[in-house]
């Protein structure tokens, strides 16, 4: 290499900007960077509110993080003192009952902007080329959730967070020959338990963290591609996009402010609609409640275990389940992006939609035969949506001509 | 670029692989091991329990490493019907000489092999699913009156913990 080109090298990373910020600047390319990613950073014109629950989840993200850090001035993570130290939180504590409840129904939230945002992924076909990373992270973002969540769950150590806990940790047990020993080594003893609880609360820490590194990730793949729309087409000059800021910023921050006023109704009216009530008894190793149900945003899932006869079947059903939508962006044959201008794979997705919410209703009932038949079926829509509808239909449908965004946007003014 | 520096570059690039792969690799192995269970905990291990006072019929709930273990003195009816199950009807088939010590003593761990609710049973008034032994309210386990599994997802018998007769009527589990 040459000295003019070494120069030439170092000159691209001189600060476009002067006085004390282009000191900064050039040192720490961080407000160039923030500026590119976040102020001038074109968007489509054409994004309707479903693009505001990404958003929107990350300010759900926030809260918890910041609730879960005031909560855990307080919490003591043992077996002898969990139960105790919530309960301390909720009677003693200054606001402890604001905080706590905030953190709780939050989680709800924020899996209820999730699964609202991973929607808007699958119906305006954003998992497609080239967004296949920024799926795939997300996908990955959504399974660190709910393990969060479920961890975050044992942590008040009632009856619910004890037997929850010992369910799910019996997953591993239907690991051929090694599962009970790895079950072992999980919990540090023999049973959930003291041990349990104290690594739980160290896990629930460090995924939540997990999390936000992983947004870092999902925002720079999203950010090489630019965000889809619902068009599915690419914006073709400046005119058919706008600037991150003001315009995404305040939208946003709108939706997200009506997000929220739905969340403190919930929040200061039903504060425990979303638990279950079993969970204000001390766990008790000795006694299971009758009927152990996760928490909503489980259910789907928790049907799909339920589903398979065989235990380590289920599992597999279980955790395939997320893991094979994560294959969606190369079994789906369609050169078309929205279900806009897709007229069968419309209806699919919208059929899985409805599934889903078929299967989160009987995951929470008991496991009768008609409620097991459902499940059934529902679970095997799931991969049949995954694994046969979506190369199939995209041979067989003859897709719209999808419009420009400029076209796009004239043809909802008619 | 000479030929010369060229096995020097294959050095360190080997040596700095190795090395660091067999070190971290070594390094693992204390730390998954930590996350077992500790010393005290298995010094926890073993729990003695007097039967005296179980008339036959009854159950006793005992704790041993933090589970619930169902003792049942079984009824001359109960030994038998468990006795003369036909091996073909049992899904995880086991004799039922080989689950217990003493035909009216039966030792099982009171933990569902589905995903380890504790079944019910073991009080006078709790169903006893349609074998007469346990059921389990979480997702329909039912085991018969020698603890095995005859109906529902769970895949095993209840396991039988490790004990010995200290006296006729005194027990050590673990």
């Amino acid at each position: 290499m040459s000295s003019d080109e070494l120069q030439g090298y170092k000159k691209t990373l001189n600060s476009p900007y002067t006085g004390i910020k282009g000191w900064i600047d050039s040192r720490l390319p961080l407000i160039r960077m923030m500026e590119a990613e976040y102020l001038k950073f074109p968007v489509p014109k054409s994004l309707n509110y479903f693009w505001s629950f990404g958003g929107i989840a990350m300010f759900c993200l926030i809260g918890l993080i910041l609730t879960g850090i005031f909560l855990g001035f307080h919490y003591k993570p043992s077996a002898e003192d969990a139960f105790d130290s919530v309960e301390r939180i909720m009677r003693d504590v200054s606001f402890g009952w604001l905080i706590r409840y905030l953190h709780a129904n939050l989680v709800s939230f924020f899996f209820i902007a999730t699964f609202i945002h991973i929607f808007r992924a699958l119906y305006f076909g954003s998992y497609k080329a080239p967004r296949e990373l920024v799926y795939i992270f997300g996908l990955t973002m959504f399974m660190l959730m709910m393990a969060t969540a479920f961890l975050g769950y044992t942590l008040p150590w009632g009856q619910m967070s004890y037997w929850g806990a010992t369910v799910i940790t019996n997953l591993f047990s239907a690991i051929p020959v090694v599962g009970d020993a790895i079950l072992q080594l999980l919990l540090g003893d023999f049973t959930v338990g003291d041990s349990a609880v104290n690594r739980f609360y160290v896990l629930h820490w460090l995924l939540a963290f997990a999390i936000v590194g992983l947004v870092v990730f999902h925002v720079i793949t999203l950010h090489m591609t630019g965000s889809n729309n619902p068009t599915g087409s690419e914006p073709q000059s400046w005119d058919e996009t706008v600037s991150f800021h003001p315009y995404v910023t305040i939208k946003d921050l709108n939706a997200a402010l009506f997000f929220f006023i739905i969340m403190a109704f919930i929040l200061f009216y039903y504060p425990n609609i979303l638990g279950h009530s079993d969970n204000y008894i001390k766990a008790n190793p000795m006694i299971t409640p009758a009927h152990i149900v996760p928490e909503w945003y489980f259910l789907p899932f928790y049907a799909i275990l339920r589903a398979i006869p065989d235990k380590l079947g289920g599992v597999i059903a279980m955790f395939g389940s997320i893991l094979a939508l994560g294959l969606l962006p190369w079994l789906d044959t369609s050169k078309v992006r929205s279900c806009l201008f897709r007229p069968i794979w419309r209806y699919c997705v919208l059929l899985f939609a409805v599934n889903f919410l078929v299967l989160m209703y009987v995951g929470g009932k008991p496991a009768d035969d008609i409620y097991v038949l459902i499940s059934r079926i529902g679970t095997a829509y799931w991969f049949l949506f995954i694994f046969v509808l979506a190369p199939l239909v995209g041979f067989l449908e003859t897709p719209r001509q999808p419009l420009t965004i400029t076209n796009y946007l004239q043809s909802k003014k008619a | 670029m000479s030929n010369r520096k060229k096995p020097r570059r294959d050095f360190i690039k080997l040596s700095a692989m190795t090395l660091g792969g067999v070190g971290a690799a070594s390094l693992l192995i204390p730390f998954i091991s930590s996350m077992n269970p500790g010393k005290d905990t298995l010094a926890l291990a073993s729990t003695e329990i007097d039967l005296s006072p179980l008339e036959e019929g009854q159950s006793l709930t005992v704790i041993w490493r933090g589970k619930p273990v169902f003792i049942k003195h079984r009824t001359k009816s109960e030994i038998d019907t468990a006795k003369n199950t036909s091996l073909d009807e049992l899904p995880d088939a086991e004799e039922d000489s080989a689950r217990v010590q003493k035909d009216n003593w039966l030792v099982v761990l009171g933990v569902c092999t589905h995903l380890g609710c504790v079944p019910l049973g073991q009080k006078a008034s709790d169903t006893k699913g349609d074998f007469g032994g346990w059921f389990c309210p979480c997702h329909g386990s039912h085991y018969d009156t020698s603890g095995r599994i005859r109906k529902g997802p769970a895949p095993t018998n209840l396991p039988v913990p490790p004990y010995v007769f200290l006296t006729d009527n005194r027990i050590k589990i673990g």
